[in-house]
């Protein structure tokens, strides 16, 4: 043990002289880590997102076997039916806490090109059951005005949409009168107007989703269970009910799906360029101690610490690599804001997140290049005779 | 020429070494080319989308449908030769991961208008008989192995039956195909019948989706554009015309800022490989001082040695280039045979050009200090260095 701690400091101690060839290693491997974890920071931003949507207490009805808002729609005959059901959440006035949504693509100006925005008709009660939408900017909407609030990533992001602007849906014009924050969620990149006043703009009358209060006299859990078994009895209606948690977190599965995907696929290729740079390094450090290994074998340390010595080398130069790289990535991109098409069909922002995970990826990517880098010099260290080695200096 | 030799004995005189380097830039060259293949599609350079077609779409998104009743006064525009509709339907096919697209159409108009796509006349007798008739692309039919007469079930998404139920059921009537090599892009879609379609929804009645149109002449695309534009403007079904090549390159840019990430990943794959055959080349000219102070000594000129060196440094990024690049458009192939229904991406002109520059570049660029060195090498010293 002794004598593996020896040589292993002592060779760690003498990687400047070999400066050059090592800092191929630590590149190389800070570029790979660095890029594993830049892409995988924006599936984990776009989760964050999405996870972060929706409270506990709350239930969204959409129709029976569809995967998301934007497919599903729910008549009007239902709507009013679904809305009064037992075990959704009444106001002082007695009314129900449910909100019948209507959910519409608009496309807006982006550079040079149209993308996909959400736009959103609620009703007074889903402004009141969501305690997160704060207006930050301008006033609220007023109903039957063609009027919109706009969330703050979607004022962000798109081109000409701030408090005072017109936006054109449908041959008439709409303005936006507020700004609000939604704690950053995905409803932050839509538009929002009233309910009534979108059904009529866009011919539609029923509903893409409803929204619930669920009735705080039971858990939550038992509250939306007991919510699904009344709907499911009832052969009137054809509509799954889920939590509203649980759905926009089933949404980001297919976007992070497809980062984590390429972002493999990029690594690995990545990954292989790199094992073979520090094949090069280790094996020309081995060169470099010829005599050094050939001297301590000949006064009789074993192979083991030498083998070490060169795996320790091989892997600190990785793993400063992989640091290097996943600080270059958090620099660079967290916290960064970008969007994507969600699983509705309109763009979704969201910020790169760079997070202590993503860091132990990268690596133990790094530790894997470091030790394969590493082994096979490793091992001819040991392997080449000792007498030989000598003379060959 | 004569030097050839020379150049390849003086590569190999590492074999290990020379090896680990070439692997690591094929590496390289497998990514770069495939990343660029990705990256020609997403700019619109390898979209096989030549032919006049222009889309028409509801201004607000294409995802609201436009009415059936716009078609006369579309048809009636100047320039244009035939209009199709074209519905979304929805549907998957067993599992969400079977992803492709089908779309409600009339059958003698999606003819008039798809002169790319070939269905044979006794399919296309067939599919104006049957009601619940559908047909496929040769690709689409192919990666499920399904023949005419085949019952193809879909679950509709957005649209369900009168009865609520979302379960459709489909015949297979007929198969498409190119009717020139290559010129059917839509060998992956699959193309129901509007009347049954319509007729059977539940909601949505007299909803066209968009409009495909075939103009007589692609020049006049801008304006056959402004004028459906202009029927339809602050009305409630205001339109949006562009060609299909536009409609796509849009589609693909709202994932995000592709090109920027791939044009990142890029430099950073270019700038370790060059960190890689770098340290090669410095450290093969550092161990053959000597012989090269005696090449100069036999009479090689300082031009001679350089030569050398870059020659070497080239054949060595062209060998490894080579084989990554070979590798990507195999790669490329297998991509374009998985059930993943990507747009099928190739290695065209663009991306041949980029990685023969970046070869040679890469070439250059790790080559030219120690082939100055070497040029620069005075005899004496270098003959002295042991």
């Amino acid at each position: 043990m002794k004598q593996i701690l020896a040589v292993t400091w002592m060779n760690l101690r003498s990687i400047p002289s070999r400066t050059m060839t090592s800092l191929v290693v630590v590149i190389g491997i800070a570029l790979v880590v660095g890029v594993l974890v830049a892409m995988l920071s924006m599936g984990k931003g776009f989760e964050h997102t999405l996870k972060g949507t929706g409270s506990e207490s709350r239930a969204l009805m959409l129709s029976a076997g569809v995967t998301a808002e934007l497919s599903s729609y729910i008549d009007p005959g239902m709507t009013s039916l679904l809305r009064e059901l037992p075990g959704i959440r009444r106001d002082a006035a007695g009314r129900p806490l449910a909100s019948a949504e209507l959910l519409v693509i608009t496309e807006i100006k982006r550079g040079g090109g149209d993308v996909n925005v959400a736009l959103r008709g609620v009703e007074p009660a889903g402004l009141a059951m969501r305690p997160e939408i704060h207006l930050a900017e301008g006033r609220m909407f007023k109903p039957g005005l063609r009027e919109v609030i706009a969330g703050r990533a979607a004022a962000r992001q798109f081109s000409g949409i701030g408090v005072g602007s017109r936006l054109q849906f449908r041959g008439s014009e709409w303005e936006v009168v507020g700004l609000f924050d939604s704690d950053g969620d995905a409803h932050e990149s839509e538009l929002w107007t009233d309910a009534d006043t979108a059904r009529s703009a866009f011919g539609r009358p029923g509903a893409s989703a409803i929204l619930a209060e669920l009735d705080p006299a039971q858990p939550p859990a038992e509250a939306l269970k007991a919510l699904k078994v009344t709907v499911a009895a009832d052969p009137r209606f054809q509509v799954d009910v889920l939590g509203e948690r649980d759905y926009y977190s089933s949404q980001s599965q297919g976007v992070t799906d497809n980062i984590n995907f390429i972002t493999v696929f990029i690594t690995v290729i990545m990954a292989f360029g790199a094992v073979f740079g520090a094949l090069n390094t280790m094996y020309s450090a081995v060169a470099a101690r010829q005599i050094e290994i050939a001297t301590l074998r000949a006064i009789g340390f074993s192979g083991l610490p030498v083998m070490i010595s060169v795996l320790a080398e091989s892997v600190a130069l990785a793993l400063v690599g992989a640091l290097a790289g996943a600080a270059g990535a958090y620099l660079g991109f967290n916290g960064l804001t970008t969007s994507t098409l969600g699983q509705n069909f309109t763009q979704v922002a969201f910020s790169f997140a760079v997070t202590p995970d993503l860091v132990r990826r990268g690596l133990s990517w790094a530790l894997g290049i470091g030790l394969i880098g590493g082994f096979f010099p490793a091992l001819k260290a040991i392997r080449q005779p000792v007498a030989e080695a000598l003379r060959g200096a | 020429m004569k030097y050839v030799p020379l150049v390849w004995a003086a590569l190999w005189r590492r074999k290990a070494r020379t090896i680990f380097t070439l692997l690591s830039l094929t590496a390289a060259f497998l990514l770069l080319g495939t990343l660029q293949a990705a990256n020609s599609l997403f700019s619109g350079g390898s979209i096989n989308l030549s032919a006049p077609i222009m889309i028409v779409q509801a201004r607000v998104s294409f995802t609201s449908p436009l009415p059936m009743r716009l078609l006369p006064q579309i048809e009636a525009v100047p320039g244009v030769d035939s209009v199709s509709h074209s519905q979304f339907f929805g549907g998957v096919y067993k599992d969400v991961r079977n992803f492709f697209p089908q779309f409600a159409v009339n059958p003698e108009r999606w003819r008039r208008t798809f002169l790319e796509c070939k269905l044979p006349d006794e399919q296309y007798q067939a599919w104006q008989q049957s009601r619940t008739g559908a047909i496929a692309g040769r690709q689409l039919a192919d990666r499920f192995g399904w023949k005419v007469g085949d019952r193809i079930p879909l679950t509709s998404q957005i649209w369900p039956l009168k009865n609520g139920d979302r379960a459709w059921t489909f015949d297979l009537v007929g198969i498409f195909d190119d009717a020139a090599k290559g010129s059917c892009s839509r060998q992956g879609n699959f193309y129901i019948r509007y009347d049954y379609f319509d007729e059977g929804r539940q909601f949505g009645q007299g909803g066209a989706g968009i409009y495909v149109l075939r103009l007589h002449d692609p020049s006049q695309a801008e304006s056959v554009a402004r004028q459906v534009d202009a029927l339809f403007e602050n009305s409630p079904d205001e339109t949006k015309t562009q060609t299909e090549k536009d409609f796509s390159l849009n589609f693909l840019r709202q994932l995000g800022n592709l090109n920027l990430i791939l044009t990142g990943i890029t430099i950073a794959v270019f700038f370790s490989i060059l960190l890689v055959s770098g340290n090669t080349m410095s450290q093969a000219v550092r161990e053959r001082i000597p012989e090269l102070a005696v090449l100069k000594t036999i009479g090689f000129g300082d031009g001679s040695v350089l030569g050398l060196v870059l020659a070497e440094s080239l054949l060595m990024c062209v060998i490894g280039g080579l084989a990554g690049m070979l590798l990507s458009v195999l790669l490329l192939k297998v991509i374009s045979k998985l059930p993943f229904g990507f747009p099928p991406v190739t290695a065209d002109l663009h991306v041949w050009l980029f990685a023969a520059a970046s070869m040679l570049g890469l070439s250059l660029a790790v080559g030219i200090l120690p082939a100055l060195r070497a040029k620069n090498l005075s005899i004496i010293e270098a003959l002295t260095v042991r």
